[in-house]
Formats: C-alpha cells, sequence, structure tokens
C-alpha cells in the first residue's frame, strides 16, 4: 500500500512497540507530527526544550531497559539535543533520535534550519545515518532500533530529509532478518571465551583476597542474579560504580557499596589491598581509579565486557573475557562448580572478609547531623525512609548526586539513574520524568541542586501537562557546590564564580507553573514536608530543602591522586595503618 | 612482607605499591580497513584517529573485486597500545568489515609517486634518466624544463630515488600513499 514516508516513519516506531515519544515538532518533521496525529497510537510528550526531551528518553530508557525515543526538528531543534545524545552515549543508553532535515536538494545549502547533524553527532552516537531514499527508511529505522539496543547499547541518530516523509511508496517493513542481513560488519560477541572463562575461574578460586567490581554493563545485562549467586558461592565482596548500582543490592552483607572518588572507606581499602580484581561490565574510568598506576597495585584483573573496546583501555588486564555479562557470569559459575567452587585460602578469605568489617566499622559513611541547620546527607535519609528505600532516585550532578549515592541505599537494579559519565548538570529533572512515565507504579525522586535543576527547570511544566507525579527534592546549598567544594580544598577558598546565593523563590515558581511547591528551613520540617510530598499523586511537587550551605562530600580521594590520598569524613587523611590489612 | 592476621600469615603491601602502567612503543602502522562503501565511512574513521590525537600519513581508498565493499590503507604513526585501541574502536564501526593491523605480519605494500623534476641541461636529462631507468620509473611527460617521472615501489625504495633526484631540484609531487596486502603463506610456513 502506498503512504507517505512520514506514515511510514510511524508504522515503523509501531513495529518496534514504542510505546511513548518525547520530541517537539517544527517544520522539518511537521510531516511526521501530522502522521503521529493522524495515527493516535503512539503516546506523545511534549517536553519544552528538545534538551529535555533527550533526556526524558533518556530517563525511560535507563529506568525500563525499553529504547528511549525522541525526535525534533532540523537545525536548532537537533542541536538541542546533542548534549542528551553525548550523555547517552556515555552511558549506554539506548536512544534512537529522529530529526527531522532540510529537503534532499537543498542540503550542503546553508538553508533555513540547516545542520549537519549527522556531522556532529558522528563522534557521540554508536550510529547514525542521513536518509537518501524512502525505499530505505523503514530498514533504517529499524537498523537504529537494532543498533541501540543490541551489544554495548547506545544512542542512533536517524535524520531524516522532509522531502522523503513526503514522498510515496509502499516499501515493505522489514523483517529482523532482513535487518541483520543489512548489517553485515555489525556482530556484537556474546559468548565469551571457554579457555579465559576457565582462567578467570582458576583465579577466583586461587584468590586469598578477591573483590568485584561491578558497573553499568552488568545492569544493561541484567545480571543482578548472576552476581548474587557468584559472590556468595565464592564469597566475594561487591563494590559497585554509580552506574552499577542496584545490580548487588547494597544492604547485602558483600556489599561495600560505592568505589572511587566518593567511593566508601571500606569499597576502596578492599579495592586497594586485594589481589583479584573481577571487573564486570566496568571501564576502569578516571573517576573510579584515581591515579591509575596506584590502583590496586596488588591485584590480578579479570575484566568481563561486552565491548572489545573497553578493555585494556586504561589498564592492563590479565584475563580479558569479551560477552555478555549475564551470559559470561553464568558459564564462570558452572565452571566453578564444575570445579567443586572450592576455595582455596579458606582461612585467609575468612580473614579478608573480617578485615573488611573491621574497615566497615572503622570509616562508615556517616556525618555531623545538626538540630540548627538541615544537613544534605539528612535530607536523603529522610527520602531513604518515607519511601521505605524502594524509590527511584535521579540526581542532577553535583555534591546532591554525590549525597544521594551515598546516603540512599540501592537494592535493585535501574534504581538509581544518574548521568555518570558526562555528569549533565539538568539531567535529573526530565530524566526523572521519563522514568515516571517508564515506570509509573515506582515513586519517582529527583533530587536535585539548585544549580542543575535551574538548567531544566522548564520541565516542570511537561509533567504538569502529562500529571507525572515526580517528586523533586532541590538540596539548597545556593552554590554550585562541588565547584565550591574544590575551590575550597584545591583553590585556598577562593570561591570564584559559584554563588547561586540570587535565587528564584522555588515554591513559588513551582505553583507558577501548576505544581506543588514547599520548602523547609529547619531539621524538624524536613519529614513532615517529605510526608505531606507522598500523598500527592497527581501532580509533580517541588521541595526546596534550604540546606548547610558549605557541607562537603567525603570521603574524598582529591582528582588524580590515589586511594591513599583519601581524605576521611572528619576531613583528616588516611592513616597509614589503617589502610592496610591490621590485626 | 608478612603481616600476622589473627593468628594467619597474609602477605600484604606496607608500602606503596605501583601497577605496571601501559606505555607502548611509537611507531608507524598499517591498518587494513574493509569497508561497505557508505556515505560517511571515510569521516567516520577520520573523525575517529583524529580523536586520538593521530595525524593519517596517508590513506589511500579504493573499490575490491566486490560490489559495494571498498579497501582502505592507513598509515598513521601512534603510540603501539593506542593503535590497538584504535583498531578496535574501528572495528566497532558499524560500516567496517573487517579491521587488520599488519605492521608486524609479513605484507607486501606499494606506493605510486609522481615526481616533477628540474631538468634544464642535457646532462641533467641524461643523469636523471639513468636513476629512473635503476629504479625502473617511467618518464611519462616531458617539458623542456622538467621530467615528470611515474615510479612505484615501497617506501624504501621511494625514499632512495627521491635523495637521488632532490639535487636536481624537485619542483612538484605528488603520492597515492600506501596499498598493501599481506603476504599468503605457504603451507609449511603456516603449519608452523
Ligand atoms: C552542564 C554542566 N555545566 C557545568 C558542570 C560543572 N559542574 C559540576 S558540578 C557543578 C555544580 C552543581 O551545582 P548544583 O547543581 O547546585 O549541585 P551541588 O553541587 O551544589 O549539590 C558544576 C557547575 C557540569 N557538570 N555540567
Ligand atoms: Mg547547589
Amino acid at each position: 500500500m502506498s503512504r507517505k514516508g512520514a506514515d511510514i516513519v510511524i508504522e515503523t516506531l509501531k513495529e518496534e512497540n514504542v510505546e511513548v515519544i518525547f520530541g517537539l515538532p517544527g517544520g522539518a518533521i511537521m510531516e511526521v507530527y501530522d502522521a503521529l496525529y493522524r495515527d493516535g497510537s503512539i503516546k506523545h510528550i511534549l517536553a519544552r526544550h528538545e534538551q529535555g526531551a533527550g533526556h526524558m528518553a533518556e530517563g525511560y530508557a535507563k529506568a525500563t531497559g525499553k529504547v528511549g525515543v525522541a525526535m525534533t526538528t532540523s537545525g536548532p531543534g537537533a542541536t538541542n539535543i546533542v548534549t542528551p545524545i553525548a550523555d547517552a552515549y556515555m552511558d549506554s543508553v539506548p536512544l534512537v533520535v529522529i530529526t527531522g532535515q532540510v529537503p534532499t536538494h537543498m542540503i550542503g545549502n546553508d538553508a533555513f534550519q540547516e545542520v549537519d547533524i549527522v556531522g556532529i553527532t558522528r563522534p557521540i552516537t554508536k550510529h547514525n545515518f542521513l536518509v537518501r531514499d524512502i525505499e530505505e527508511l523503514p530498514l533504517i529505522i529499524r537498523e537504529a532500533f537494532y543498533i541501540a539496543k543490541t551489544g554495548r547499547p547506545g544512542p542512533v541518530l536517524v535524520d531524516i530529509p522532509k522531502d522523503i516523509t513526503q514522498q510515496l511508496s509502499d516499501v515493505k517493513i522489514p523483517s529482523l532478518e532482513e535487518v541483520k542481513k543489512a548489517l553485515p560488519g555489525y556482530k556484537p560477541h556474546v559468548e565469551g571465551n571457554a579457555q579465559q572463562i576457565k582462567k578467570a575461574a582458576k583465579l577466583i578460586m586461587e584468590a586469598k583476597r578477591p573483590v568485584l567490581y561491578v558497573g553499568g554493563g552488568a545492569v544493561n545485562a541484567e545480571a543482578q542474579e548472576e552476581l548474587i549467586e557468584l559472590a556468595e558461592l565464592m564469597k566475594i565482596p561487591v563494590t559497585t560504580t554509580t552506574q552499577g548500582k542496584g545490580a548487588f543490592p547494597e544492604n547485602h552483607p558483600l556489599s561495600l557499596r560505592m568505589l572511587g572518588m566518593h567511593g566508601t572507606y571500606y569499597a576502596n581499602m578492599a579495592v586497594y589491598n586485594s589481589d583479584l580484581l573481577i571487573a564486570v561490565g566496568a571501564r576502569f574510568d578516571d573517576r573510579v581509579t584515581g591515579k591509575i598506576d596506584e590502583f590496586a597495585p596488588d591485584a590480578k584483573i579479570i575484566h568481563i565486557d561486552i565491548d572489545p573496546a573497553s578493555i585494556s583501555k586504561n589498564i592492563i588486564v590479565d584475563v580479558p573475557i569479551v560477552g555478555d555479562v549475564k551470559i559470561v557470569l553464568r558459564k564462570l559459575i558452572n565452571e566453578l562448580k564444575r570445579k567443586g567452587a572450592k576455595i582455596l585460602y579458606l582461612e585467609e578469605r575468612e580473614r579478608w572478609l573480617e578485615q573488611i568489617e573491621k574497615w566497615k566499622k572503622l570509616h562508615p559513611l556517616t556525618y555531623k547531623n545538626s538540630k540548627k541547620v538541615i544537613k544534605p546527607q539528612y535530607v536523603i535519609e529522610q527520602i531513604y525512609e518515607v519511601t521505605s528505600g524502594d524509590a527511584i532516585i535521579v540526581p542532577g550532578v553535583g555534591q546532591h548526586q554525590m549525597w544521594a549515592a551515598m546516603f540512599y541505599k540501592f537494592s535493585y537494579p535501574r534504581q538509581f539513574l544518574n548521568s555518570g559519565g558526562l555528569g549533565t548538570m539538568g539531567f535529573g529533572l526530565p530524566a526523572g520524568i521519563g522514568a515516571k512515565i517508564g515506570r509509573p507504579e515506582k515513586e519517582v525522586f529527583v533530587v536535585d541542586g539548585d544549580g542543575s535543576f535551574i538548567m531544566t527547570m522548564q520541565e516542570i511544566i511537561t509533567a504538569v501537562q502529562y500529571k507525572v507525579p515526580v517528586k523533586v527534592a532541590i538540596i539548597n546549598n545556593a552554590y554550585l557546590g562541588m565547584v565550591r567544594q574544590w575551590q575550597e580544598l584545591f583553590y585556598d577558598k577562593r570561591y570564584s564564580e559559584v554563588d547561586l546565593s540570587l535565587q528564584p523563590d522555588f515554591v513559588k515558581l513551582a505553583e507558577s507553573m501548576g505544581a506543588v511547591g514547599f520548602r523547609a528551613e529547619k531539621p524538624k520540617e524536613v519529614r513532615e514536608i517529605l510526608e505531606e510530598a507522598m500523598r500527592i499523586d497527581d501532580r509533580p511537587v517541588i521541595m526546596d530543602f534550604v540546606v548547610d550551605r558549605e557541607e562537603n562530600v567525603l570521603p574524598m580521594v582529591p582528582p588524580g591522586k590515589s586511594y591513599r590520598d583519601m581524605i576521611l569524613e572528619d576531613g583528616r587523611g588516611t592513616e597509614a595503618e589503617t589502610m592496610y590489612l591490621v590485626g | 612482607m608478612a603481616d600476622i592476621v589473627g593468628g594467619a600469615d597474609i602477605t600484604v603491601a606496607k608500602a606503596p605499591k605501583f601497577r605496571q602502567t601501559r606505555k607502548g612503543q611509537v611507531r608507524k602502522h598499517i591498518i587494513n580497513v574493509k569497508v561497505r562503501n557508505e556515505i560517511g565511512v571515510l569521516a567516520r574513521i577520520a573523525t575517529l584517529i583524529a580523536g586520538k590525537g593521530y595525524n593519517i600519513e596517508s590513506l589511500s581508498v579504493g573499490e575490491t573485486h566486490e560490489p559495494g565493499i571498498s579497501r582502505m590503507t592507513i598509515e598513521v604513526v601512534g603510540d603501539d597500545i593506542v593503535i590497538d585501541q584504535v583498531v578496535k574502536q574501528l572495528r566497532k564501526l558499524i560500516d567496517t568489515l573487517k579491521v587488520r593491523d599488519i605492521t608486524d605480519v609479513p605484507h607486501v605494500e606499494r606506493e605510486l609517486v609522481l615526481i616533477k623534476v628540474h631538468t634544464p641541461t642535457s646532462r641533467a636529462r641524461d643523469e636523471v634518466l639513468r636513476i629512473v631507468e635503476i629504479f625502473r620509473g617511467k618518464i611519462v611527460d616531458v617539458s623542456p624544463e622538467t621530467y615528470t617521472i611515474e615510479v612505484t615501489g615501497d617506501e624504501d625504495k621511494i625514499n632512495a630515488m627521491l635523495e637521488l633526484l632532490k639535487p636536481f631540484g624537485i619542483k612538484e609531487m605528488a603520492r597515492t600513499g600506501k596499498v598493501a596486502m599481506r603476504r599468503e603463506l605457504f603451507a609449511e610456513e603456516a603449519g608452523e
């Protein structure tokens, strides 16, 4: 049947089971919006800025594991979504972004609202396409979905010139088999090399002081069950990155919680003293390793990852295993069981776990609470309590993000959705809206900074319009706090351009957009407000928590330094004698 | 150093230790890439290499006997380890079918060069002609003042010839960039 290119777009999206598109229309994409209107079966969320649409699609994708879909017009619409695309690329988020383009015959002429978005996004997409022929349109869109969600997930952009959306064609929607056949150069590894898995099993059985270091790859592969089984089977403590949070429950006795720059003392000490590090779907980011040549200096490293290019990128590993994390872990467990799952140095292992318990007691995550001013950590703890630890937490970027990571305990995958790789301020609110749309049954708490919130706060309107009851807790220190902290610690308190004390009245701002606004200035108001917010389920709630302005995120490994240089929660350095194994 | 922990010996670090870090040798690499001949492939590959801060020394592209498939030979100077990373990332591109660093495997490489040499005197013309013959080149264009020479060969041959021609004055030069191919091993060699 002959139909317009625009209708083919919608038909193909339906074939991909797309339930929701986040976007904002304009000239070059109008035909597709017309087809969307006429069809009427796909929900569309009208963001107020394309960056918002992009982060919403990311939040949706991160919360559900499905592909997030965003749509914009050409030119400024397309450039406005560049940041979310880069963000999704860094954090391996499956995204399909459809952009309108000027008509084919005008491309390259500096036409009105023309920009070479394919060129611009080439280094920040897993792949991108400019559609040149209507006959290719459905194949390209299906390829985009296939590429976005398989292997190491990532964003794929499809740029569609306006004339192609207007032409008529009776081209068929291709089958998945045809899609795969059209991509002969794309074959993600999945199985994992059997020989390497054997080697890994041997190292694990022989290890005295092993640690599992788990990243976002384990969440993407849905490998929680395998991780718990492996850790319990071989008694291996587990630390995760921010992306890996929830892949292993943080209330599990073997959990070391987060490692790295703002990791726990005990996670970092365990990694530093380990003799075997098993990296699972993680990429040895510099925020994790600190000074690379002092990272786990005594350890052999096993690295399991779907992306061959991630392996031995930042650090030399002893046993690389390329494959799907879930499949490889399952095979590894089977191999270990086949060999009797023996821990060869059982006594040393017991002592290793004892040592870790000592580290946990020596320097747990703590802070000094106050009766006069609200401490940011206290707010996070209270959020944990009123949500019974079950909410999805979506932070912005800064100190509040780290406090959210530290003082909320995460128990299931896709529970902590943050902009980890790119560190995009403004991610929180729109991503939280996307997450709530994807998982309406879950409470979604955006823990935002006053600086981050302002970058995308227009999306409150979007949440009001679609009755998305996200809760937004602004940890308001009236500072670009994380930058201020660095200035305090490394620039002699020269607070250059970080003061945000001139700010909108967040309560009135919320109310002006039809949301509910609350403010807490005293510690005792925190709980009251949160409880009241929990009773609202038809609108977003914006809570302004006026917190201690100069609170710092601790512990901290200063940038470029080693775990040995960690600044502890009392602001003092690590005492050398506690660093290493002590009786 | 051994430490007594709860009665058992565990060997642990007592002083800071250092992990071996990655440092490779910096040298010229030859990478062969088989690609689908799609729009933007070249840009993708160039962007990726430039993104590592490396300059492409030479790049040649041409069609192969298979329809829609092209082959590139890329010469790039870089750290072995970073190049290994580049190769892995090139493999990840959707449009690449095969990527191989052939620097350390037996291979043949050739480049074609056109050189316009200043030859105003008959003596210069005689001498240049002799050099061209020795290197089995060809004179492909002549003017009262110049010879234009075509020569193919590997890097050593071409460099040697250029050295000899330099004193006459090279007015212009164009190089195709290398093409390279792995040598096929004989059965007994392959079996080793
Ligand atoms: C878009 C963007 N611009 C700048 C930065 C650098 N940056 C990192 S944290 C931060 C301060 C964030 O302030 P706020 O959102 O109030 O959070 P706080 O640290 O105060 O909790 C800045 C400016 C960034 N990460 N993203
Ligand atoms: Mg702030």
